[in-house]
């Protein structure tokens, strides 16, 4: 199998675990498993990507533009700047909460993430999920990037099986919070089950 | 075993598998997780240590590897500038134990000063240059570096670039390391005592051991040639070499040829890989190094080929390269035009800039806020440096005029004040000033130059990763040591003012900026409040809604990103904050306080 997916959303918003436990259950499936993360001056507050490439085909470390099958997006102005490396029938899988840069404030522009869900839904094949809403239950956006990776995970487009991503959320997050993202995730893989029908 | 790691955790098993006896290096995106890899693996008997600088490093392994040890220095590509000193007469007097300096490159630069390419230094210092195009390639060349520093007694640099050292693949590595057995450092002043007469010796040596190495490299397994018998090559090194692997996959109609060791060149191989090809294109990153040696091979050999890269333009000097530009450039060269299925996205909406800003209670910023709320209205300088501080560039802060190199901040402030009417602030973190800072500190002194140094102590290296130095009580072999304290190097060095205050304290630090500011000499103000990101936040602050006449003070003063304005009040983002206090002390109505963290 090759398949690329690729992780993008704001510095703190949980991308770097999401890709690793991603990677790991690919490989714990058999894949030859390559990545990259955005590292350094970025990570401070700034737009981050994680580039996951399964199979033997892959050669740069980064996704090349219109090669990724899979775009998880956890910010929906940063899934409209990392459209350009998804496939034409690839999916997009985008959280509708904006993240409001930190200028905002400074220089009101009024983003609020709308305009970029209206021209996502134009433009590609999407899932939608408000990490407001999904996190709501969890009483924390903390786990929304288990969630998020569940609901690509349950529209079954990611191609990896639900039993390797438990498995690696179970050895890869702390004990304590182990049970808490595993619900995270299942609860995410429902939405994405309904999503696809 | 098997090992997820990026591509520096590569270097660094690959380094541990060569049985390296030290490891000292510097911290620099795109370097330090090397070292931070070595402390977390098994490496018992392995002398590892976060130097001061980088010619610190250098040095220390330098020794080592007279004494038959394997050594390992890490930087990045700047910190080689700093460790030139001791690499051009290493190059010259050579080694015994494998010395393998990691030089990291970073094109872009995503998070550096310059573009320079450490295959150049190679050239310049003439010794060997290693540079691996991906984590697996990686761990199994760093090894070779060894092994070549050793049957050469020489100095051997090893280059990867941002794009392979943060790349992650799977490594088999060994359950056990077990570092070299080596003989000790033997006394021979006629070949460790560097004198003029010996460097003309070695000089001649060098140059004749440099033909052979070149033909060593010419059989070297990392400099391969693919594709069959073609008229057209595309000649290329590291990540580039991924690139173009991407697009031409393994097409039979076009050579792809890797070269691995881009000094001493290996000639003969590129002339046998030549063969019959009229046209090469050379993709590289940085500076067209494989570029030149092709077209001086040519020239030297006669051969008639077009050589086409970065001296032609048909490759970018700067910035770094990518499958897209690399397969616009293919395409022309190839005279195809295959396009990646990818949406027309030209028509997007606007979305907003996320530029990297001091967090949400910086120290910093309180720091920067202080300086400047004393010198209103009044003249002065901010010479900036290199660190998180740098980015006290932005607004509303706007507090550095100036920013060059590490520790460049203390002494162009002198160079201010000799030459212009105002005061002279220079800002020097706490790793920055143990790295470069204190002789510009004794060169203030020693010259009588009127300065303020504002040293912006967070108890950490932050920017690249929170590394442990000089001032912290910690180093990487894990122990407590003796914390070299700023305010008695200071006196030590003959600084006769020196405040430590809290930049918490926004009226404390105001003052002592303005007891400063007038005095002659040099004076110095320690900031002393550590990073965010290593202390746990005690409290959060919050704005009383009744209060808030939503002047935005707070925010357009200090630019915290934990304020959020709209709604008609400011309000404060609760998982940001750290109760810093900060827009406490500058609201004009009194309108934010403080709460206790649950």
């Amino acid at each position: 199998m090759n398949k690329d997916i690729l992780i993008c959303g704001t510095g703190g918003q949980g991308t770097v675990l999401a890709s690793k436990i991603t990677a790991a259950a690919a490989m714990r499936e058999g894949s030859r498993v390559h990545s990259a993360e955005t590292i350094g001056m970025a990570q401070r507050g700034g737009s981050v990507t994680s580039h996951i490439r399964i199979g033997d085909e892959a050669f740069s470390p980064l996704i090349p533009c219109g090669n990724a099958d899979v775009l998880l997006a956890f910010e929906p102005g940063e899934a409209v700047r990392n459209l350009k490396y998804l496939k034409k029938n690839g999916v997009a899988v985008v959280n509708t909460a904006a993240v409001r840069p930190v200028t905002e404030s400074l220089n009101e522009t009024g983003y609020d993430g709308s305009e970029q869900v209206e021209y996502l839904k134009r433009k590609h094949d999407c899932v939608f999920v408000s990490s407001d809403e999904v996190c709501a239950p969890f009483g924390s956006t903390k786990f929304f990037n288990i969630i998020i990776l569940g609901v690509a995970a349950g529209s079954g487009r990611l191609g990896i099986s639900k039993e390797a991503l438990l498995a690696e959320i179970e050895k890869q997050v702390p004990p304590k919070f182990a049970e808490t993202n595993k619900k995270s995730f299942l609860a995410g893989f429902e939405t994405g089950e309904k999503a696809l029908k | 075993m098997k090992e997820y790691v990026m591509g520096n955790g590569a270097i660094a098993l690959g380094a541990l598998a060569a049985g390296v006896n030290l490891v000292a290096g510097y911290p620099g995106t795109p370097s330090s997780e090397i070292i931070e890899t070595v402390s977390k693996y098994p490496h018992e008997g392995v002398h590892l240590e976060w130097s001061v600088n980088e010619k610190a490093a250098l040095e220390v392994a330098a020794a080592a590897a007279y004494s038959g040890a394997r050594a390992l220095v890490t930087m990045k590509q700047m910190g080689l500038n700093v460790a030139s000193d001791p690499l051009m007469s290493a190059a010259y007097v050579g080694v015994k134990g494998g010395l393998v300096i990691v030089s990291a490159d970073d094109p872009g630069p995503i998070s550096s000063q310059t573009e320079q390419d450490t295959r150049r230094f190679a050239d310049f210092c003439r010794i060997p240059v290693f540079d691996p195009s991906s984590p697996e390639e990686a761990y199994e060349m760093i090894q070779d570096a060894f092994e070549y520093s050793e049957k050469y007694s020489t100095p051997v640099l090893f280059r990867p670039t941002t794009r392979v050292c943060h790349a992650y693949a799977s490594i088999n590595v060994p359950e056990k390391f077990s570092p070299k057995e080596y003989e000790g450092f033997i006394k021979d002043s006629g070949r460790w005592v560097i004198f003029p007469r010996l460097s003309y010796i070695n000089h001649g040596k060098i140059e004749k051991r440099n033909i052979e190495t070149g033909k060593d490299f010419s059989s070297y397994r990392f400099n391969t040639v693919e594709g069959g018998e073609t008229k057209k090559a595309v000649v290329t090194s590291g990540v580039s070499y991924a690139y173009v692997k991407e697009c031409l996959k393994n097409r039979n109609d076009v050579k792809i040829i890797k070269i691995s060791t881009a000094f001493p060149f290996p000639e003969d191989f590129v002339l046998d890989s030549l063969e019959g090809v009229e046209k090469a294109l050379c993709v590289e990153e940085l500076s067209p190094y494989i570029e030149e040696q092709i077209l001086k091979t040519a020239g030297r050999h006669g051969l008639d080929i077009e050589v086409l890269g970065k001296l032609d333009g048909t490759v970018p000097h700067n910035g770094e390269n990518s499958v897209e530009l690399s397969a616009k450039i293919l395409n022309e060269f190839l005279g195809e035009n295959k396009k990646a299925e990818q949406s027309d996205i030209s028509d997007s909406p606007a979305l907003p800039a996320r530029p990297p800003v001091l967090c949400a209670g910086c120290p910093h910023r309180a720091s920067f806020y202080a300086v400047k709320q004393a010198m209103k209205g009044r003249k002065a300088f901010f010479c900036g440096d290199i660190g998180c501080y740098t980015l006290g560039n932005a607004m509303p802060l706007d507090m550095v005029d100036t920013c060059l190199c590490m520790g460049a901040g203390i002494t162009m402030a002198q160079g201010l004040n000799h030459t212009n009417d105002g005061v002279c602030f220079a800002f020097a973190g706490d790793s920055t000033f143990f790295a470069s800072g204190m002789t510009g500190v004794v060169n203030a002194v020693y010259n009588e130059a009127d300065i303020v140094l504002c040293v912006l102590d967070n108890s950490t290296t932050a920017m690249t990763g929170h590394q442990p130095h000089p001032g912290t009580g910690r180093n990487m072999a894990g122990n407590f040591v003796e914390k070299v304290d700023i305010a008695k190097v200071l006196e030590g060095m003959g600084v006769k003012k020196i405040l430590t205050v809290n930049p918490l304290n926004l009226e404390e630090s105001v003052n002592a900026v303005k007891e400063c500011a007038d005095e002659k000499g040099v004076k110095a103000i320690i900031f002393k409040s550590p990073c965010i990101a290593i202390a746990k936040p005690s409290g959060r602050c919050a704005v009383d809604a009744q209060k808030c006449v939503n002047c935005k003070k707070c925010i357009s003063e200090t630019g915290c990103p934990a304020l959020v304005a709209g709604g008609g009040k400011v309000t404060i983002d609760r998982n940001l904050c750290t109760g810093c206090g900060l827009c406490a002390q500058v609201c004009p109505v009194g309108a934010i306080g403080g709460e206790e963290r649950e």
